[in-house]
Parts: structure tokens; C-alpha cells; sequence
């Protein structure tokens, strides 16, 4: 995935979620979409890109949010370093497997966020177990979508050929 | 080799990144003070994206609901003159009860406390992240907006504003894990602080033990934080619990409901205690 292609994803996303998100019930979304935007280009395009694009993006989404920024950047940087790696090494070009890649990927992002909250000694975030198993199972269902959705465009096994042979080099 | 060269590079730049946002956090956890100045570039720069997304969606919405989805239109035109002839009667009555009531306010001398100056501003976006309950809306500092203006809507508190830009500015909702209110019991004049949780509720926390408060009971802001008025409302009481042998633990459920919201009313005017403080720095000056 060329680099202005992911700039334009990060910003799509954060569009999104920020446009969409007051228009649903309860004020928020139960999906990250930037997170699926970094864990997509991980899985996609290597452990690089997706450290890379776990920076950008997470930067972009603390500042735009109340906390303190670098956490939710941290997070993503880490998830989309160590998704790149999972992507490498394991094959995940099935539904069943990406889908699960989403999902422990969110749930490591949320450990990761509410582990450093704690560190660091800002206000805990209690207990929200179902909240991050319903963003689980949101980012994951909205990631393995992307992936479909991507795979039916024209050219895409090509791009996926070329992908993994620049990966293996 | 090759595989092992680029695995050895992306760990070194893995590693410069954790130290990057490492110092980043350590900074901002170490001076608190004001906004960041990264907060307030990126906050104003993506509040014109949103603006202009805002008003398209709006844009379209408005084509549809005025030009294509018309069904009932003359049924409700006919219901709407109905309780318009009723309001206007409705109208008179409480102009006259409002006289009433002026009068005596004068004979006792008492202060109109909910006599603040306030700003309309229309709701542009939401939170970028789902761990976060903030908005995002279309006046700034242009407006004359400031950091820690209490931001209330026609049901009651619905937060502060903590990043304005010229064009925009970040309110922080009421049940934003990091928002605090001064909160009273309105019956029973219990004393507490409401806190959100990130969730649908607030906590109301630092209420005695010894207190009278029950399911129900309406809570209003004390004032006594500095942001906020004084008495306007922020919700019941949900679930009253006992908690430990000093305090209580009590939930509120908002009156506002924060997904709904379209337009608000930012509340210009100081409270009295940030006057006081004014005050007090002018004087030393």
C-alpha cells in the first residue's frame, strides 16, 4: 500500500468515526476504526508500515481526543509493529484467521492503554470487559470486511503476489 | 542475511519510536499546565476537515428531509398551527406569571443567579477515539470562547470546552472518564463531587455516609468548582449504595441526552468564583 493511500485511509477513518459516531445511539461507536486502519496495513504491508502508521495515527487520534497524548499513539505503534511480524510469519489470508488477528489485536491495544492509564496514574478506567469485547468483535467484523472488500477490487491478487514477495526480501 | 538486516533495522526504529512517545507521555504527565501545543495545532487544523464534513452530511440530510421526504408534511403543518394557537395562549399566561415573579424577586432582593450570558454553537463532530467523550463544535475563540467555559443545553450541564481553536472548539463531556463536576443534592443540599466514568453514568462520589439522599433526587452543580453555574442540572440519582463507613456510592444517570445533541448554549458569563479570582488578581496588579 503506497504511502499517500495510507494517509488518506488515517483520515478517512478519523472522518469517519468522528462524524459518524453522533449519530449513533449512546454517542459513540463500538469500532476503532483507525486501529483497523493500522492493523489492515500491518497485515497488509509488514511490520514497518504498520509501526509507522500505529505512530501517525495514534498521534493524530490523541490529540484530537482528551487524554494524555502519546498513549493511544504507544498502543498503536506496538499492536501494528507486532501485527506486521504475526502477518509475516503466519499465513491469515482466510477470514477465520484475520478475524481473529482483529480481535486480539483490539484487545491488546486496550490492555496496552489501560495498562499505561494505570502506570501512569491517571483516573482508572474500572472494568469495561464487555465494552472491549464489543469493540473486538466490531473492528474485527469492519476489518475482515476491508479485506473482502479490498480483494474483489481489480488487480488485487497481484498486489497481494507483489506484497508478499517484497515482505519475503 | 538480508531478512535479518531488515528485521535488526525495524527493531531499532520499533525501539526509537517506543522511546519517542516514551518522552512525549513523560512530558505532559510531568507539566499538565495549559493546553499541549500539538493538542491545540492538530485540534484546530482537523476541526476544519470536520466542519466541512459536517456540512455536507447536513447538506444532504437537509435535501432530504425537505425536498424528498415530504410523507405527512400537511397532517403535521395542521398539528403544529393547533399547538402554536396553544403555546401563544400558553405564552400570555406565563408572561404574566414571569411579571409576577420579576416583582417579588425585586421586593426580596434576591440575585438572579441564572442570569448568564450564553453563545449558541451547533455540534460538528464527536470523539476520534471510542475511549473518549468529547465533541466538537463550530465557535471558537473568534467567538470569544475560552478554555473551562461550562457548556449547558436546554436539559442541563453538558460539559466544558477544553481545546478552542479560531474556528472550533473541543467540549468535554460530563461523562468523559476525565470530566469532574461540583455536584448537590437539590433536596437535601448533600455536598458531593460527579464524576464520569467514560460510560453512560456518572459516579457521584465524596457524598457522607451520613447524608440524606435517595433514588431520584435531583443533582445539580454546586458551583463551588469554578467552571460551572450554580444550579443548573446534571441528573437523578440512579443507585444509592452504601460504601464503606465514610461514603456512599451513588450513580447519577445525565439529564442530557449527549447523542442527541445538536446545538448548545456556551456559557460566557464567569462563574462567581473565577470572578472572584479576577478580582483578586487585578487588585494585586
Amino acid at each position: 500500500m503506497k504511502t499517500a493511500g495510507i494517509i488518506l485511509a488515517i483520515v478517512l477513518a478519523l472522518a469517519l468515526q468522528t462524524t459518524i459516531a453522533r449519530f449513533v445511539v449512546s454517542g459513540t461507536v463500538a469500532v476503532d476504526l483507525v486501529l483497523v486502519v493500522v492493523v489492515y496495513v500491518a497485515l497488509s504491508s509488514g511490520s514497518v508500515p504498520g509501526l509507522l502508521t500505529g505512530t501517525v495515527a495514534g498521534l493524530i487520534q490523541d490529540s484530537l481526543s482528551t487524554g494524555v497524548i502519546g498513549i493511544g499513539g504507544l498502543a498503536k505503534t506496538i499492536v501494528g509493529f507486532i501485527t506486521g511480524i504475526v502477518g509475516t510469519q503466519l499465513n491469515i489470508a482466510e477470514p477465520v484467521a484475520r478475524f481473529v488477528v482483529f480481535f486480539v489485536a483490539t484487545v491488546a491495544h486496550q490492555a496496552i492503554t489501560i495498562g499505561l492509564g494505570s502506570v501512569l496514574g491517571l483516573r482508572p478506567f474500572g472494568t469495561p470487559y464487555a465494552a472491549i469485547a464489543g469493540e473486538a468483535l466490531g473492528n474485527a467484523v469492519v476489518g475482515v470486511a476491508a479485506f473482502q472488500v479490498s480483494e474483489m477490487l481489480p488487480g488485487a491478487v497481484e498486489r497481494r503476489r507483489m506484497g508478499r514477495s517484497r515482505l519475503r526480501r | 542475511m538480508a531478512l535479518l538486516d531488515i528485521r535488526r533495522r525495524s527493531g531499532y526504529l520499533f525501539l526509537a519510536v517506543i522511546v519517542g512517545h516514551v518522552i512525549l507521555i513523560s512530558a505532559q504527565v510531568n507539566s499538565r499546565s495549559g493546553v499541549p501545543v500539538l493538542e491545540s495545532v492538530t485540534f484546530g487544523l482537523f476541526a476544519q476537515t470536520q466542519r466541512g464534513l459536517s456540512t455536507g452530511v447536513s447538506g444532504l440530510r437537509r435535501v432530504w428531509n425537505r425536498y424528498v421526504w415530504l410523507r405527512g408534511v400537511e397532517g403535521e403543518n395542521a398539528d403544529l398551527r393547533r399547538q402554536l394557537d396553544e403555546i401563544r395562549v400558553q405564552y400570555q399566561e406565563r408572561r404574566a406569571l414571569a411579571d409576577r415573579a420579576t416583582q417579588l424577586e425585586g421586593l426580596l432582593q434576591l440575585r438572579d443567579r441564572t442570569n448568564v450570558q450564553t453563545l449558541a454553537a451547533e455540534v460538528i463532530a464527536s470523539s476520534a477515539s471510542p475511549d473518549f467523550r468529547t465533541l466538537t463544535i463550530d465557535k471558537g475563540t473568534s467567538a470569544g470562547l475560552k478554555s473551562d467555559m461550562a457548556v449547558i443545553a436546554a436539559a442541563g450541564a453538558v460539559g466544558r470546552v477544553v481545546v478552542p481553536s479560531p474556528g472550533a472548539a473541543k467540549v468535554q463531556l460530563l461523562i468523559d472518564r476525565n470530566a469532574a463536576v461540583g455536584a448537590v443534592i437539590e433536596r437535601s443540599r448533600a455536598q458531593g463531587v460527579a464524576l464520569g466514568g467514560g460510560d453512560e453514568r456518572l459516579r457521584l462520589e465524596y457524598v457522607s455516609e451520613a447524608s440524606d439522599v435517595v433514588v431520584g433526587d435531583l443533582v445539580v452543580t454546586s458551583g463551588i468548582d469554578g467552571i460551572y453555574p450554580k444550579g443548573f442540572t446534571i441528573g437523578n440519582v440512579d443507585t444509592v449504595e452504601k460504601s464503606g463507613p465514610a461514603y456512599k456510592r451513588i450513580t447519577v444517570k445525565p439529564a442530557v441526552n449527549f447523542s442527541s445533541l445538536e446545538t448548545v448554549l456556551v456559557v460566557l458569563t464567569p462563574s462567581a468564583i473565577k470572578q472572584a479570582e479576577q478580582d483578586g488578581k487585578e487588585i494585586k496588579e
